[in-house]
């Protein structure tokens, strides 16, 4: 196949600008032509998985604009469109709702270390009430099984599958600290997830284009992502749902804890806090001075992670003294 | 490769009358497909390694990341440790662009477009790598400025999204005008392209530096944030980049009848030297602020040189990566690299893998580890990544071969001279 062994290219007006269209006799033009036509065939066959995205992906889903951008009107069509996707895929009928953050409150959390038992309920609470990957156990919280004597987290275990508690052992649930100063929305390169006015970061699971830059920027490993589409039992979906918060989370996007706004919200309390068997958890408004979370925050030496990294937590730890 | 043969055709073509820029390109590529045996060949095989990496990359899209080996703890792997170190290939072409337009270097001025096409290839296969790793491409336009939202200034990803393409188009604009320039057998016009090479000089220290930016002002994440990493980005860029340049002098002048003159050459060595011995010093300081310091700070890098409670999948990357780096500037340090080409061609693969895994596998992969919660969960990349990141490859180097194949066939043919 050397360009010597093959007859000289024709030479005709305009010929020479455009070889591969005006000679359609060239043994070498023809070659490539074909090869040119295999080679997008094959790419053809090679990325035809990708029909799974049109099948999946919905022109409106596809079109949607960011959260923010979002009129009431736009809202009432999209959560509608999710609900009647949750029934299709599921044969299960939610409810999406998307209360707003209430005037004037900033939501604080606090665990009492003395006594958190490491028990795990509150993970379990999040995996049922967020409707995660039952496969995985997913969870938002994570909790730590520290060695007395040590606040050193490297000396922590979080796969510990013994009788708790141990007695050489204290236990600190670590979840999303709501920081005030969160490094996870500064670095997002496409705004997709935001702090509240009411302190809480939350994700626009369907502006998120899942480059995981902001997994990379948590300090607390707060962040989830999905590396699959969740498989839920229908019976066990909670139909309980917030646009921000617990809706089932498409495939490729990212997630993290919400302090359970669609219950916080409305005046209840987040999951975790009512599974907890032990009563370490506090939750309430940091904004009002009656708050149980202010007397905690009054009364009990306080902390909180990683402070050095100026991430401003609304998340804080305590021990009974 | 058969240039001489398209010359008789080229020569009576130049009396054509329409030569429009796109008519220009689509002759370039027609001559740039013709070649030897070898060339078909390669290019098949190519083509296959691209059509089975985009075929995982389809299924991943399908099916969702998990087929990757990423996990929460360690989100960033193979394609993210590619992607920095092609953002430092793209850079390092700037090694010869330097000594060609600031210091009138002549002989280089006639090869630099080599390193530009290298920039163009380079980033291609960046911007790929960063698709591949996106959970939902679909959603790519949220990242273009007006129909997107663009949290720009704030994200460093955003200022990577505009100094990548910008250096895209920089690099693009220099290499076709000047090309046609040639083909038309015209002077070219230095206020059409002077502008752009020194802009692209500063945008090629930007690519790199906003690169390091990424990581190194996360605060979570204690192996990263160091002020050294820009810097030290940057040195090894110097040293990966020049290097494959040194690779291509050696294959064009084998498999073409191009001859490179001597004297490009020695320059690149020279600067090679130069960066390949500042690099390891940068690692070296580094690697003692680590491990002098001690305390929880230095976890990553124990895991990374020696590993951590047993947890060791790293530690033989990265000696691979010190040694490869020490054998190169040794042989890059002695005379004999100017003597035998084949001393010179190894001490160049083994730099450029070194600066591979030390800036690919050895930066990002260390940076999870242990988690920032202190566990540690181990990363090797899946057979799907490997498939998706070997045809990112055989596309860049396909774009690059073709690419030089396309300005050999200009520089070559005999109408360029008027």
């Amino acid at each position: 196949m050397n360009a010597d062994e093959l007859p000289p290219k024709q030479k005709g007006s305009g010929a020479g600008l455009l070889p591969i269209l005006n000679q359609p006799g060239s043994r070498r033009t023809a070659m490539k032509a074909a090869g040119v036509a295999l080679g997008l065939t094959a790419f053809g066959k090679a990325i035809s998985p990708l029909w799974s995205i049109p099948e999946n992906v919905s022109v409106d889903e596809f079109l949607q604009q960011h959260y923010k951008e979002l009129s009431d009107d736009d809202k009432k069509k999209i959560f509608a469109r999710l609900e009647s996707e949750t029934k299709e895929e599921l044969g299960v009928d939610v409810t999406i709702s998307d209360p707003p953050p209430i005037p004037g409150v900033h939501f604080g959390y606090a665990i009492n270390l003395s006594k958190c038992n490491g028990n795990g309920k509150c993970m379990e609470a999040c995996n049922k009430e967020n409707n995660h990957d039952r496969g995985t156990d997913q969870s938002y919280i994570r909790v730590l099984e520290m060695s007395k004597g040590s606040m050193d987290m490297e000396e922590g275990n979080t796969t510990y599958d013994h009788t708790v508690p141990q007695d050489d052992k204290f236990y600190m649930p670590v979840q999303c600290q709501q920081c005030d100063n969160p490094p996870c929305v500064t670095v997002c390169p496409v705004e997709a997830t935001w702090k509240e006015a009411d302190g809480i970061v939350v994700v626009d699971y369907n502006w998120c284009i899942g480059c995981r830059y902001c997994e990379a920027a948590c300090p607390y490993h707060a962040r989830r992502f999905n590396w699959q589409a969740p498989e839920i039992p229908p019976q066990e979906v909670n139909p309980n749902q917030g646009y921000l918060s617990n809706r089932i989370r498409p495939q490729g996007t990212m997630e993290k804890c919400h302090f359970c706004l669609h219950r916080t919200r409305e005046g209840r309390l987040p999951a975790c806090l009512e599974a907890c068997p032990t009563g370490a958890r506090v939750f309430g408004d940091l904004n009002d001075p009656d708050s149980d979370i202010n007397w905690v925050l009054k009364n009990k030496r306080v902390y909180v992670l990683k402070e050095e990294l100026g991430t401003r937590p609304s998340f804080f730890y305590f021990f009974d003294s | 490769m058969s240039i001489a043969s398209t010359h008789n055709v080229t020569r009576e073509e130049a009396a054509h009358p329409v030569r429009s820029y796109p008519k220009f390109l689509w002759w370039a590529l027609d001559e740039a497909t013709n070649g030897s045996v070898l060339f078909y060949v390669w290019m098949f095989v190519l083509t296959a390694v691209a059509l089975v990496g985009a075929n995982a990359w389809a299924v991943q899209v399908a099916r969702g990341m998990i087929v990757t080996n990423m996990t929460d703890h360690v989100s960033w792997g193979l394609y993210i440790a590619n992607f920095t170190f092609m953002v430092g290939v793209a850079a390092g072409g700037v090694m010869m662009v330097i000594p060609a337009y600031a210091y009138h270097d002549k002989k280089m001025h006639d090869v630099v477009i080599i390193g530009e096409l290298l920039a163009i290839a380079a980033i291609v296969m960046c911007l790929l790598f960063v698709v591949a790793d996106l959970g939902r491409p679909e959603r790519f336009w949220h990242l273009i400025p007006g129909i997107g939202r663009f949290n720009w200034p704030m994200s460093m990803l955003t200022w990577d999204v505009i100094v990548l393409n910008g250096y895209l188009l920089l690099n693009l604009h220099i290499c076709g005008y000047l090309l046609y320039m040639r083909f038309l057998g015209r002077v070219p016009d230095r206020r059409w392209y002077l502008p752009f090479v020194w802009i692209s000089i500063f945008w090629a220290i930007s690519i790199h530096t906003v690169t390091a930016f990424l990581y190194c002002g996360l605060g979570g994440r204690p192996f990263w944030n160091t002020a050294l990493l820009a810097p030290r980005f940057l040195a090894s860029a110097f040293v990966a980049g020049p290097a494959f340049i040194l690779i291509l002098f050696h294959i064009i002048g084998r498999v073409s009848d191009v001859q490179i003159d001597e004297a490009p050459k020695r320059l690149l060595i020279n600067i090679v030297r130069v960066t390949v011995l500042v690099n390891l010093l940068m690692v070296l300081s580094e690697v003692f602020t680590e491990f002098y310091t001690g305390g929880a700070h230095t976890a990553s890098a124990r895991y990374l040189y020696l590993g951590l409670h047993g947890n060791d999948a790293l530690v033989p990357w990265i000696w691979t990566a010190v040694a490869f780096n020490l054998v190169a500037a040794a042989l890059l340090l002695s005379p004999a690299v100017f003597r035998s080409s084949f001393a010179l061609v190894l001490a160049c693969v083994l730099a450029f893998i070194g600066a591979w895994i030390e800036k690919g596998m050895g930066l990002i992969v260390p940076g999870f580890i242990p988690s920032t919660l202190h566990e540690i969960v181990e990363y090797t990349p899946s057979l799907t990544e490997w498939k998706v990141s070997a045809g990112i490859w055989a596309l860049g180097l396909m774009v690059l071969t073709v690419g030089l194949k396309m300005s050999i066939v200009v520089f070559t043919s005999k109408r360029s001279k008027p």
